[in-house]
């Protein structure tokens, strides 16, 4: 188990370079770079240029550079904590999006207890109760969530929250907090909003994993160890929760992976639409101006989620299930 | 002795989308505390419904309709409870179900949560019913596991079910099921997915607890060996109704009701008279297709083409040779620290043997003993090791394992296979004429007309009505499935069928039905078989020759009549002594069993003991009886 635990960090090594790499190329791929694109903006504005000053930043930024060379000396910094200068903002990367990374986090880890809070007890209820007719009703209700676009269903909770509570359109605090130090009302003002984005990247989530943890569930519900547990005389609460269930979670630790970066990056159209000052956003407009260090702290930020989410989940499933625990590596 | 339990007018009835299936009805019978009771039928006859509405499990659909079952607990001083009246998650149902009765099933593969320890799941059993302290249930575990024997039961309560072995699992299943001393214990099908020599002893642990914690044993079976060798009554059922009861002696002596005669007929004995038939309840109806197919067979078929005809000297040399055979598989074990060693399993050690043309060749031995792995190496799925297989048309002689690329997918033609799970071996997605034509599509055999002519004809030499083809297989019954597995394989006409465990999964009048069927296709057609199965009485019934296999190695081969009249090695001794018949004069002598040790090698008696010391060879000791010793196996074999 240690060695395995061993194993698997040391090989998130080579994945996260191999990772960087795609990153720091794709970013690159399109012709030109920042300065070309800012050149090309400022000319179109009837602006003048100066050549030396283009020069001058090109080779602070080193973007004269070969590419190998240039990837070596981000690569590094990013080792050293040193995310890099973004060209958009005139400011170093750390500074930018330290406190939307914390925002996004926030936001995220929320929905994400939002989703397993909603769905888990439906789920269940659905599976146990199959056909009956709550278990219609959810479904329906779970489809409705799963169906209507998130945007709009942002549109229309914003417009209620500010109608019945008077809370300030978009954002995820008042503006007068904004960009100030953190403090008693400013949390309360943040939770004030915060259930607006919750609410709607939430209700996607949720219908999809109702359906699953039913599926899951039915599927266990079958097997011949639930009889066994049942003869036994077990009442029917315990049995559910200390056997079916426990064995219909496997997938859902297994997903942990890919849920983190999925709510992230998937409610960039929401935090648009709510202007919420998460990384979404600011991740399009850095991609869209080549604003290289920026987009790709972005990305590798998300990447790097994965790739830990990926190893918590499999350190889970290994804790929870002795059959991955034990009979893990027996090949023939 | 005094009535445990009353079953009186019991009706179940199903409420099921396409309409009401009444699965039980009006079954009466009573079982005597302290004795083994046995319901016996087959599939679908409603013995599984009864005990599930005795243990008060039955599913959602299904309802107790009218009657009784009155259980009288000896430990409330005799009061009646009837389990019909009480709803089944009530507190008064819960505590008789698994304190006081419980019940065991046919798969301990699946019996047990697969992420409790057996610890945890026995100790939940036992606290739920009984009032004691953590460390006292503990020596109560422990006391039970050494009951019904495990080695080490400190250590077992703390490995997971898939670390232990199918006998060992079902010990676990019933030590938990008896945690509690329950009055009466439900057996259903406790041994059918278990290897024979395994099921013997599980047969004889039932016959032991019983008597040493003095409770009633309802045995569920459709095996009516095992009946007779564990019954103290019978009772006999079919579509839900009680066909006949009585003791063993009756049921067995003197049948009475025609369906009962007729299972007793259907089954496969040992000391049949040459030449036996067994009488399947419904005979398979295939008209005289057979005779027409083996007809235009000779004349070339789809796959000679050229009318090569076969040799008609039939050569004295074999069709099949397996010379030397060996592989291993490699399991990598991770262990806490250290490399992670590579562990080599001996899947098949050292094998030689040949097949005749036109014989049927059983291949014997407990599951694991390698038989599927040999089979799949002559199918050329696996690539041995180290050996050589010849299969020789008569023609010439080909080296089956230096076939490459066309020559390879030419010859996979002439060797077919038939598999034993009716249920997963056919695509639930393709009609019966797809999976019939298949092989034939593959091969690129016949225009479309032909082929369709064809598949009709493979039905009817099956004896299924060909107006069915264009159904899928979940319309078909477990037998009727094993039929289109034999159509499909006999679509290339292929010289060498490989049937692994065909009957295993089939009741046993349905059994009868398969095993003519392959007789008389290998009457007519002259095929060649490679029958691999772990039921001697079948083997017997349809080989010609049987070798014996166990842990990897080829221990006995040998005439069919000579290895039942003068098995020679220990494990055939034991394997011979564990099959039980379907006669109550002849009880299993379970002294033969070696203590389940017959299919260790380190425990054989010399000169067959294997310690990887010296190398074992097939002794000739009579004509065509070999057995796997060193030297000579000396006054042993000459015992008879």
């Amino acid at each position: 188990m240690l060695r395995y635990t061993v194993n698997r960090i040391l090989g998130m090594i080579p994945t996260l370079i191999a990772i960087s790499m795609v990153v720091f190329f794709i970013i690159q791929l399109p012709p030109g770079d920042y300065l070309e694109t800012h050149i090309a903006e400022l000319q179109a504005q009837g602006e003048k240029v100066d050549p030396d000053k283009i020069e001058f930043l090109r080779k602070q930024y080193g973007l004269d550079k070969p590419l190998y060379e240039q990837y070596a000396i981000w690569a590094f910094g990013l080792l050293q904590g040193d995310l890099g200068y973004s060209f958009e903002h005139q400011l170093p990367v750390n500074v930018v999006i330290g406190n939307r990374l914390w925002l996004s986090f926030v936001v995220a880890l929320t929905t994400i207890i939002f989703t397993y809070a909603v769905s888990f007890p439906i789920g269940v209820y659905s599976a146990v109760r199959q056909y009956s007719i709550g278990d219609y009703t959810l479904t329906f209700i779970g489809f409705l969530g799963l169906a209507t676009p998130n945007f709009l269903l942002a549109l229309i909770l914003l417009y209620l929250a500010n109608v019945w509570f008077g809370t300030s359109i978009g954002g995820l605090m008042d503006p007068e907090f904004v960009d100030q130090p953190w403090s008693w009302p400013k949390v309360l003002s943040v939770l004030e909003h915060l259930w607006v984005p919750v609410v709607v990247i939430g209700t996607s989530g949720t219908a999809a994993m109702i359906r699953r943890l039913r599926a899951n569930l039915l599927d266990e519900l079958q097997k011949q160890y639930v009889v066994t547990a049942r003869a036994k005389g077990l009442s029917p609460i315990r049995l559910l929760l200390k056997y079916p269930l426990r064995l219909s979670l496997n997938p859902f630790i297994a997903d942990i992976g890919m849920v983190l970066p999925q709510v992230i990056s998937g409610a960039v159209l929401v935090s648009v639409v709510l202007d919420l000052p998460t990384t979404g956003a600011m991740l399009l407009d850095a991609l869209k101006s080549q604003d290289m260090f920026l987009a790709g702290s972005f990305l590798m930020f998300e990447a790097t989620l994965v790739v830990i989410g990926v190893f918590v989940s499999d350190m889970a499933l290994a804790a929870l299930d002795p059959r991955i625990r034990l009979g893990g590596g027996a090949t023939k | 002795m005094t009535d445990l339990l009353q079953v009186k007018d019991l009706h179940v009835t199903f409420n099921l989308p396409e309409g009401e299936l009444r699965a039980v009805r009006g079954v009466d019978f009573r079982i005597k505390s302290g004795s083994t009771m046995a319901l016996v039928g087959e599939s679908g006859s409603g013995k599984s419904v009864i005990s599930q509405a005795i243990m008060g499990i039955l599913p959602k659909s299904a309802a107790i309709t009218r009657g009784e079952i009155l259980f009288v607990d000896p430990l409330a001083h005799g009061e009646i409870t009837d389990i019909a009246q009480l709803p089944p998650n009530s507190q008064a149902m819960r505590s008789i179900r698994g304190g006081r009765i419980s019940i065991i099933f046919q798969e301990p593969m699946t019996a047990l949560s697969p992420v409790h320890t057996v610890g945890n799941q026995i100790r939940e059993a036992l606290e739920l019913h009984r009032d004691v302290r953590p460390e006292e249930s503990e020596d109560i575990m422990l006391e039970m596991l050494r009951l019904v024997g495990f080695p080490d039961p400190a250590k077992t309560l703390k490995t997971y079910p898939f670390e232990l072995s199918g006998g060992l699992r079902q010990r676990a299943v019933i030590s938990m099921a008896l945690i509690c001393r329950p009055a009466l214990l439900i057996a259903d099908e406790p041994t059918t997915a278990l290897d024979v020599t395994i099921q013997a002893q599980i047969l004889k642990l039932l016959q032991e607890l019983r008597d040493a914690l003095g409770m009633a044993v309802l045995m569920i079976t459709h095996d009516l060996g095992v009946v007779a060798n564990v019954a103290d009554e019978v009772v006999v059922m079919y579509h839900g109704e009680i066909m006949e009861r009585g003791t063993l002696e009756q049921i067995y002596g003197a049948p009475e009701h025609p369906y009962l005669k007729a299972l007793l007929r259907a089954v496969p004995r040992f000391h049949m008279e040459p030449g036996e038939r067994l009488i399947p309840i419904r005979e398979i109806q295939h008209g005289d297709t057979i005779k027409q197919w083996a007809e235009r067979g000779a004349n070339g078929g789809a796959s000679g083409g050229d009318g090569k005809a076969r040799p008609t000297e039939q050569a004295e040399r074999p069709l099949l040779s397996v010379d030397h055979l060996t592989k291993r598989f490699s399991i990598r074990k991770s262990s806490l620290f250290g490399a992670g060693e590579k562990e080599q399993i001996l899947a098949v050690d050292d094998v030689s043997f040949s097949v005749r043309r036109g014989e049927c060749l059983g291949l014997v031995g407990e599951s694991g003993c390698g038989k599927t792995t040999l089979s799949k190496m002559i199918m050329r799925a696996l690539t041995p090791d180290s050996g050589g297989i010849v299969f020789d048309d008569g023609v010439q002689a080909l080296d089956l394992l230096s076939l490459r690329g066309k020559e390879l997918i030419n010859f996979r033609q002439r060797i077919q296979f038939m598999f034993q799970d009716p249920f997963s071996s056919l695509n639930p997605r393709m009609s019966v004429f797809e999976i019939i034509s298949e092989p034939l599509v593959i091969h690129d055999i016949g225009t479309p007309a032909e082929r369709a002519a064809m598949v009709e004809e493979l039905m009817g030499l099956v004896g299924l009505d060909r107006r069915h083809l264009r159904r899928y297989p979940h319309s078909f019954s477990g037998g009727q499935r094993q039929r289109i597995g034999i159509a499909r394989a006999l679509a290339l006409k292929p010289e060498l069928l490989i049937c692994d465990e065909p009957v295993s999964a089939l009741d046993v009048s349905i059994q009868a039905q398969i095993l003519n069927l392959l007789k008389d296709l290998q009457n007519s057609l002259g095929l060649t078989y490679i029958f691999i199965s772990h039921n001697l009485a079948v083997v017997d019934y349809i080989a010609d020759r049987i070798a014996v296999m166990c842990r990897g190695r080829l221990v006995e081969l040998a005439p069919r009549a000579t290895l039942f009249k003068n098995p020679t090695h220990p494990y055939t001794k034991a394997l011979l002594a564990a099959v039980p018949e379907p006669d109550p004069q002849q009880r299993l002598d379970l002294t033969a069993l070696m203590q389940g040790r017959a299919s260790d090698p380190a425990a054989w008696p010399e000169p067959y003991r294997v310690d990887g010391q010296r190398d074992l060879t097939m002794v000739e000791l009579e004509e065509g009886h070999f057995v796997r010793a060193s030297g000579e196996p000396g006054p042993v074999a000459v015992e008879v």
